[in-house]
């Protein structure tokens, strides 16, 4: 018996609106889905069109339509046109290149291309053109190239889009397309010229010689645009009064690409952009769109001084009109301008600040990035007033990104210190929550090193913790203050504003506070503890301290556990070294990168956020020379590189080197062989060119000299250079000269680095440094970081007239020796206290 | 280029879906409720511009249909809105007052009507009237097809 007709698609849809419920409208899919089934395999040819677009609509609403994936191949190779172009719908919305079934359609779209009916063609490049795959253009990119040549108007704009696609996928083929360009852009046809400015677009942006091959259209495209806006009224593409607004623009696309670096195409259209700069009408969205594009023009090519000046203003009038979608753009466009044309941006940096204000979200986001990029010495007052207050009131997806904003602006325009701190309390407190984790060992290592405002800035972040224990990083950099300035809390010595009387007892209830309230992550607990364990050394109340430490050595929290135990160690065994240990902070030289990402180097004394080794050295170690070495850098992947001529003793090398101060068995053979020593177990490329001539001449100096070290009369200078044969190979020289009455003798320089450093000490010039900077010893240092890691390396030295007066030993840090020219100029060196290692000897 | 247009409804509900991109089924899924979700929250008032991953998202709301799309870096947001209406036009030339039911009742056509304005993300014909003649003829042969079986072919 014959299955009665499908019913017909709008039935279907009328009848599954009338469903009250997702579970009957679920019902009825289901029940059609299940006819449709049949019907395919019935192989009925007469319907399938009409349930092939049935099942096009209930896969619109959601549900699975795979089964008919076949059936869309079945109706692309029928002969009628409306099973074709339901067919060819259905493998655009059902088919992918993913399916392999989708390959199947290339043959019919072969056929179909040559069509004797132009719509039919056209389905075929349409449907090639969207979702053709790489393998489908490939074998039918010959077929649209044809096209391509063909007088059918209709067809060629199609076939351009096509080749457009077929270039996307596959790249290579785009030879092939280019002889067929050769008169594109004498048509007159619209829809032609639009496509084929874009297909030459599309070239031009793929291959730098397509480029300058094209570059000579640049007077035809420039005769074009003129006759579009010269031209009177033409109905068939006038919209608004603008003759044919999307092919204008596109035509200035093209232009922006070849006009790009190029002096004589960029003159060639200065007038012409001049000109639609200035007559386009402006009271639609219409003409906006082409002066936008205008000004993108003009500020990517080599336009004229006055043509730029030209642009910016457009783009001064946008922020100011009623439309807020031409502010956005208007925003987004500058924010692509302020680096080249800061100074005629900044002459808008009122209107801009302004849109702050606005109501509308993405306006406010891109006013916040480009008042950033307005900020500079002279208006960082007044813009701050600003953001603070947008920082105030914003939604809370802006502000941790203002916040940063205001923490790099503020570092580096502050005009006094204590205008800094305060605008740091101020974030602190008012978005104090949003504020990035990492902000906050930044925020440490400003304070510490702002010396004046300590009283002030403890008293301040003590009165905020006072209103508010919430805010994490707030709290943090608080509870770090007191541990460290707060002696100066209790003692009222705050000259920046009314010293507030408080008492050791009153301070420590806030800090135990902290330790107990919920509102404390783990991290926080961690640093109030150890401020906690710093005011024994600076206030008298030790019996209240040391019971704290005791009671949280049994903390289910391991960290504070383990600090806790420690610091009690601290006060039983080690209490000689308590003192020192707990020191006042030195001032921390700044890290070239203003980025957050930079970890303060605190020596003994670290915070579990900010460096993630060993917060303490384990003091019960023996204080052997190795072991202090790894201690010092934190990790067991150190391999200290003794440096070469000095005969090393084995067992005994360790004694040596540490014996700094006391009294020497001084080792050491009296004059260095400076015969090329091989270092220990070194990759071969290093012993390249192993002379102790300046090997290297390249760039000059990318990171200025330094002085690593000065201290005594002994002053040791790095100079940098790249090495010419392997510019991975970074290559220190060190001077050491010595200002004192007596020459210094056995002059040793080692070095210590992680594993993954290679380092080899070439020999020096002399062990001995004369008095009176009458000379200098110098040693050439190789270093490769293949790993770009981060490379901690400690200078010793070792004097015998020396050893009386230094007590440390001053590390320094060698940060991100890489390759690229930025990040080894901005590679600095970091000069640091450790007390550790004096509190050891 | 542009990477995909959709209509939606104003509670949701998907009336068109072109994608210039190949991209997995579950993907497009979660692109549409990512979009839906993203524009019905948009405030009366606002511009009609948004930022999603990489990509700039242009919207437009013209009676219950949100006409949305979504443009690569370098194109003009702009121009794009004018493109929408350039399609609202074309829609209304053809249903003539054209709403949202005609749209429902019609996708094919409106796909149709979209495959002469777009190809591969970017425009293919600038003028209205070409357009509008292109679509005519195609369904003269289609009814001239269904005049010959006499019967509608769906």
């Amino acid at each position: 018996m014959r299955m009665p007709a499908p019913i017909r698609l709008r039935e279907l849809i009328r009848t599954i609106r009338t469903a009250r419920t997702q579970a009957e409208e679920r019902e009825m899919i289901q029940k059609e889905c299940a006819a449709i089934r049949s019907s395919f395999r019935e192989e009925d040819n007469t319907y399938r069109c009409r349930n092939v677009a049935k099942l096009l609509y209930m896969h619109m609403l959601g549900y699975p339509a795979h089964f008919g994936q076949l059936e869309c191949l079945k109706l692309i190779a029928s002969q009628k046109f409306t099973d074709k172009r339901i067919g060819y719908l259905g493998a655009m919305l059902l088919l992918d290149e993913r399916q392999d079934v989708h390959l199947l359609m290339t043959n019919c779209i072969k056929n179909d291309l040559n069509h004797s009916t132009q719509y039919v063609q056209g389905l075929a490049l349409c449907t090639l053109g969207c979702m053709g795959s790489s393998e489908m253009c490939r074998d039918l990119a010959g077929e649209v190239e044809k096209l391509l040549k063909t007088s059918n108007s209709y067809l060629r704009k199609k076939a351009a889009l096509c080749a457009v696609h077929v270039i996307r996928k596959v790249p290579e083929l785009m030879e092939m397309f280019l002889p067929a360009t050769k008169n594109l852009l004498s048509e007159k046809n619209h829809g032609v010229l639009h496509t084929s400015v874009v297909l030459l677009t599309e070239m031009c942006e793929r291959s730098p010689d397509m480029l300058s091959h094209f570059r000579k259209l640049v007077p035809q495209l420039v005769r074009i645009l003129k006759n579009l806006i010269m031209s009177g009224y033409s109905p068939e593409h006038d919209v608004s009064g603008i003759s044919d607004p999307f092919l204008q623009v596109r035509i200035l696309r093209l232009l922006r690409i070849l006009g790009k670096g190029d002096d004589d195409s960029s003159e060639a259209m200065n007038d012409i952009l001049a000109q639609v700069a200035t007559n386009t009408e402006t009271s639609k969205n219409v003409g906006n769109a082409i002066l936008y594009e205008t000004v993108l023009t003009i500020m990517d090519i080599k336009s004229e001084s006055g043509l730029r000046v030209l642009a910016i203003n457009i783009l001064g009038r946008f922020l100011l009109n009623n439309d807020k979608n031409i502010r956005y753009v208007a925003l987004t466009s500058l924010l692509k301008t302020v680096q080249t044309d800061h100074n005629a941006v900044q002459r808008h940096r009122s209107t801009i600040v302004d849109c702050l204000k606005d109501l509308d979200v993405s306006i406010k986001r891109r006013a916040m990035e480009l008042s950033f990029a307005l900020v500079n010495g002279n208006n960082i007052r007044g813009m701050m007033k600003e953001l603070l207050y947008f920082l105030d009131s914003c939604d809370p997806d802006f502000k941790a990104d203002c916040a940063s904003g205001i923490f790099l602006a503020a570092e580096k325009y502050a005009p006094s210190k204590r205008w800094h701190i305060d605008t740091i309390m101020r974030v602190l407190t008012t978005a104090g929550s949003y504020v990035r984790d990492d902000s906050v060992p930044n925020l440490i290592q400003l304070i510490t090193n702002s010396v004046e405002m300590h009283a002030y800035t403890v008293q301040r972040l003590y009165k905020a913790l006072l209103d508010d224990i919430s805010q994490q990083p707030l709290v943090q950099v608080a509870s770090w203050c007191i541990g460290e300035y707060g002696d100066l809390l209790v003692s009222g010595q705050c000259e920046e504003e009314e010293p507030i009387q408080v008492s050791e007892d009153e301070v420590l209830d806030v800090l135990e506070g902290l330790l107990v309230s919920n509102l404390s992550t783990p991290v926080t607990r961690g640093y109030s503890l150890t401020a906690i364990m710093k005011l024994s050394t600076r206030f008298s109340s030790l019996n209240r301290i040391k019971k704290v430490v005791s009671i949280y050595g049994s903390s289910i929290d391991v960290e504070l556990q383990q600090r806790a135990v420690e610091y009690n160690a601290l006060f039983k065994k080690y209490d000689h070294m308590r003192p020192a240990l707990l020191e006042r902070m030195p001032i921390m030289e700044k890290t070239a990168t203003n980025g957050p990402s930079e970890t303060v180097q605190t020596n003994g004394e670290t915070d579990s956020t900010i460096l993630d080794t060993k917060h303490l050295p384990s003091i019960s170690q023996p204080a052997s020379q190795a072991n202090d070495l790894l201690d010092l850098l934190g990790g067991n992947d150190v391999v200290p590189i003794i440096q070469t001529t000095v005969p090393t003793k084995p067992a005994s090398a360790g004694g040596e080197l540490l014996d700094l101060l006391g009294d020497l068995s001084l080792t050491g053979g009296p004059t260095p062989t400076p015969a090329s020593s091989v270092p220990m177990s070194q990759p071969p490329f290093l012993l390249d060119g192993l002379t102790s001539q300046p090997l290297f001449n390249d760039i000059a100096a990318v990171i200025p000299p330094m002085t690593a070290y000065n201290k005594n009369g002994l002053i040791i200078e790095f100079t940098f250079e790249r090495s010419n044969p392997n510019p991975n190979i970074a290559v220190i020289t060190i001077h050491a000269t010595n200002s004192t009455e007596a020459d210094m003798t056995e002059f040793v320089f080692q070095a210590a680095v992680p594993k993954t450093f290679q380092l080899q000490l070439l020999s020096p010039s002399s062990n001995v440094v004369p008095a009176f900077n009458q000379g200098s010893v110098t040693q050439v240092i190789r270093v490769l970081n293949p790993q770009k890691v981060r490379c901690y390396c400690e200078p010793r030295t070792h004097s015998a007239s020396y050893r009386s007066r230094s007590s440390e030993i001053s590390p320094f840090v060698l940060k991100h020796l890489q390759k690229s020219d930025e990040c080894l100029s901005g590679a600095k060196l970091n000069i640091a206290k450790l007390k550790l290692r004096a509190a050891s000897h | 280029m542009m990477h995909f247009l959709l209509l939606f409804s104003r509670q949701g509900k998907l009336r068109l879906q072109k994608w210039f991109l190949p991209l997995p089924e579950r993907e497009r899924k979660k692109i549409v409720k990512d979009m839906t979700t993203m524009v019905l929250a948009r405030k009366p008032r606002t511009c009609n511009f948004l930022h999603w991953k990489d990509l700039k998202i242009v919207y437009k709301r013209y009676a219950s249909l949100y006409f949305c799309c979504a443009l690569e870096n370098q194109d003009n947001e702009l121009l794009a809105l004018e493109i929408l209406h350039r399609y609202v036009e074309l829609l209304d030339k053809y249903f003539g007052n054209v709403c949202e039911l005609d749209i429902i009742f019609n996708f094919e056509k409106a796909y149709f009507i979209l495959d002469e304005l777009l190809m591969g993300g970017e425009i293919q014909e600038t003028s209205k009237l070409s357009i509008v003649k292109s679509i005519e003829a195609s369904d003269m042969l289609q009814e001239t097809m269904e005049e010959y079986i006499s019967k509608p072919a769906f």
